[in-house]
């Protein structure tokens, strides 16, 4: 019983260590000024966007609903943005944990510590997981507010959807800090941001097969969101947030490259549960066998 | 019996086909300090860390203490200033003592981390932050940081490459005391002359295996008589400190007038060039 508290104790310590890190390199400042950044920007366009609906509501005439159009549109860029900024914080928090850390010299003084390599990996994981769910909740929420301010449009199921997006940027650090292991920090960093794409490819060419009734396309990128399932946790919030939509809207909605998505099911969120284990077994293991 | 502070046996590291370490024996008793000297490549810093479990032995048995090293009993044990080590820039010198005094479970507080800045010559720089420290300061601050806690054992590897005359001194000090409190100290060093004024026993390795190993004074060989008389000054090979008076004697009947006579001993850095065969890292 000792020895587990020892251990809590010791991931604890360690993660208060990496958040105290990131505050003392003024990493929340940086990113808190770009995001708002980001945020200002992203006003600007839902401002035009919801003024011009009457001109598009004209030009589509009564089957489409062009409000409804451009908050969906415009609510699935967000997420996309935020996916990705989400991303690049969870990447720079965890791309040099193991190999990177360890060849400047920084790990060997913990690791020797009566602290295990796998309290080191936990502590490292849930310190990037829990700071990048809280920035995505609270850029996801910034924008819900704007939706609301600029058109008085909000999404379905917004607190599911919030929710999935930080459990999907949990999923990117775990892999960022997989990759840790084996790849040097710059590569590691690529890497990371290359699956990023590929997911978010898979994503697209989903949709393109779903728009062109092409199963083959479809069951490819299923394949790769369960792979990679940070993509099938966005595909998920984006189903959901139109989940009430219908007709020619729901139609347009899917054709765009922000709109539609793809619910995953009741088993998603045990799946993503099993995942991150899995994932964390194999850094563990991995690095347990690494020399430092 | 009390257990060997370190106990190294047949301990085999392998690189792919290349052998870092060919079966390497060592032992250090509580209160000794050993030095382990070789040119670079030999191994040392392997052995270093391959006691600390940093790295996993291809064969061999470790034990720290009795128990296997690498396991947390050993690693509560230990203390270790790396030989390419970093601490981050951010902190100050008070906090990366008070996160390794919550890793390592110490309930010493300000007064450990006090006495351990005065102990390695910072006392007053405990605000200081790592990134505005010397390398000097910082390798210091390392050896603080490898004594949190009141380690039984220390591994340090090349523990003075930065610092000045004064803080290699300052460090032989601290390891002085150390050793009269009963800390077994297992230093890796390239500094020879470090190792024989410290060191109770010297461990020398080269391309993985141990070479030689001794008493610093007892490694040393005769090497002859140095005489000065009133004919000049001459070395007498073959001669060592117990030949001395008959040597005089002799020199005396012979009618020479003897200044001085001196018998000469190899140095530790003989022995260890010997040893070493020259080779070089």
């Amino acid at each position: 019983m000792t020895g587990r508290l020892d251990s809590a104790r010791a991931v604890w310590v360690l993660a208060m260590w990496a958040v105290r890190e990131s505050i003392r390199r003024r990493v929340f400042v940086v990113v808190g000024l770009l995001t708002a950044g980001f945020v200002a920007l992203f006003a600007l366009g839902s401002t035009v966007a919801f003024e011009h609906n009457p001109e598009a509501q004209q030009a589509f005439g009564g089957a489409v609903d062009a409000h409804e159009l451009a908050g969906a549109t415009l609510n699935g860029l967000a997420m996309f943005a935020i996916l990705f900024l989400g991303c690049v914080l969870a990447t720079f928090l965890t791309l040099s944990v193991v190999r990177g850390d360890a060849e400047a010299g920084l790990l060997q003084p913990l690791v020797v510590r009566p602290v295990g390599r796998a309290q080191v990996l936990l502590a490292r994981w849930l310190a990037a997981a829990v700071v990048c769910a809280v920035y995505v909740a609270v850029v996801d929420v910034a924008v819900l507010l704007t939706l609301k301010a600029t058109g008085d449009w909000m999404p379905e199921h917004a607190v599911l959807v919030v929710l999935l997006l930080m459990l999907a940027v949990a999923v990117l650090a775990a892999l960022c800090l997989l990759g840790s292991v084996a790849l040097t920090s710059i590569a590691n960093g690529i890497a990371t941001f290359m699956v990023l794409g590929a997911g978010m490819f898979a994503g697209l060419l989903g949709q393109v097969g779903h728009g062109l009734g092409n199963a083959s396309l479809e069951h490819t990128a299923r394949v790769v969101s369960w792979a990679l399932p940070f993509e099938a946790l966005y595909q998920d919030g984006l189903a959901r947030t139109t989940a009430g939509q219908g007709g020619a809207t729901k139609f347009l909605v899917n054709l765009g490259p922000f709109g539609g998505g793809h619910e995953a099911g009741n088993g998603l969120l045990l799946y993503v549960a099993g995942y991150l284990a899995l994932v964390g077994v194999l850094s563990v293991a991995a690095t347990r066998r690494r020399d430092l | 019996m009390a257990a060997l502070a370190l106990d190294v046996r047949g301990l085999v590291k392998t690189y792919g086909r290349q052998h870092a370490l060919a079966g390497v024996d060592i032992a250090v008793a509580p209160g000794e300090l050993v030095g382990l000297l070789g040119p670079n490549g030999a191994g040392k810093s392997t052995l270093v860390k391959s006691v600390c479990g940093l790295v996993r032995p291809s064969a061999g048995t470790l034990t720290v203490f009795g128990d296997r090293a690498g396991s947390r009993a050993a690693r509560v044990a230990i203390g270790y200033l790396a030989e390419l080590f970093r601490y981050p820039a951010w902190c100050t010198a008070d906090e990366l003592l008070r996160l390794h005094q919550r890793l390592a479970g110490s309930d010493g507080g300000a007064a450990e981390r006090q006495r351990l800045l005065d102990l390695v010559g910072l006392p007053g720089e405990a605000g200081r932050k790592v990134g505005a420290m010397s390398k000097g300061m910082q390798q210091r601050l390392g050896l603080a940081q490898a004594l949190v806690g009141g380690p039984r054992l220390l591994l340090l590897d090349e523990p003075t490459s930065a610092l000045d005359p004064v803080g290699r001194r300052l460090v032989r000090d601290v390891l002085g005391r150390l050793r009269d409190s009963g800390v077994a100290v297992l230093l890796n060093s390239h500094l020879l002359s470090e190792v024989e004024l410290v060191c109770d026993r010297v461990v020398i390795v080269r391309a993985g295996t141990v070479v030689a190993e001794g008493v610093p004074s007892e490694l040393s060989r005769p090497r002859g008589v140095e005489v000065e008389t009133d004919t000049g000054r001459r070395v007498i090979d073959g001669l060592g400190r117990d030949d001395v008076p008959a040597l005089v004697a002799r020199l005396v009947a012979a009618g020479e007038q003897v200044y001085a006579v001196r018998p000469l001993a190899s140095t530790l850095e003989d022995v260890y060039l010997d040893a070493v065969g020259g080779q070089t890292g």
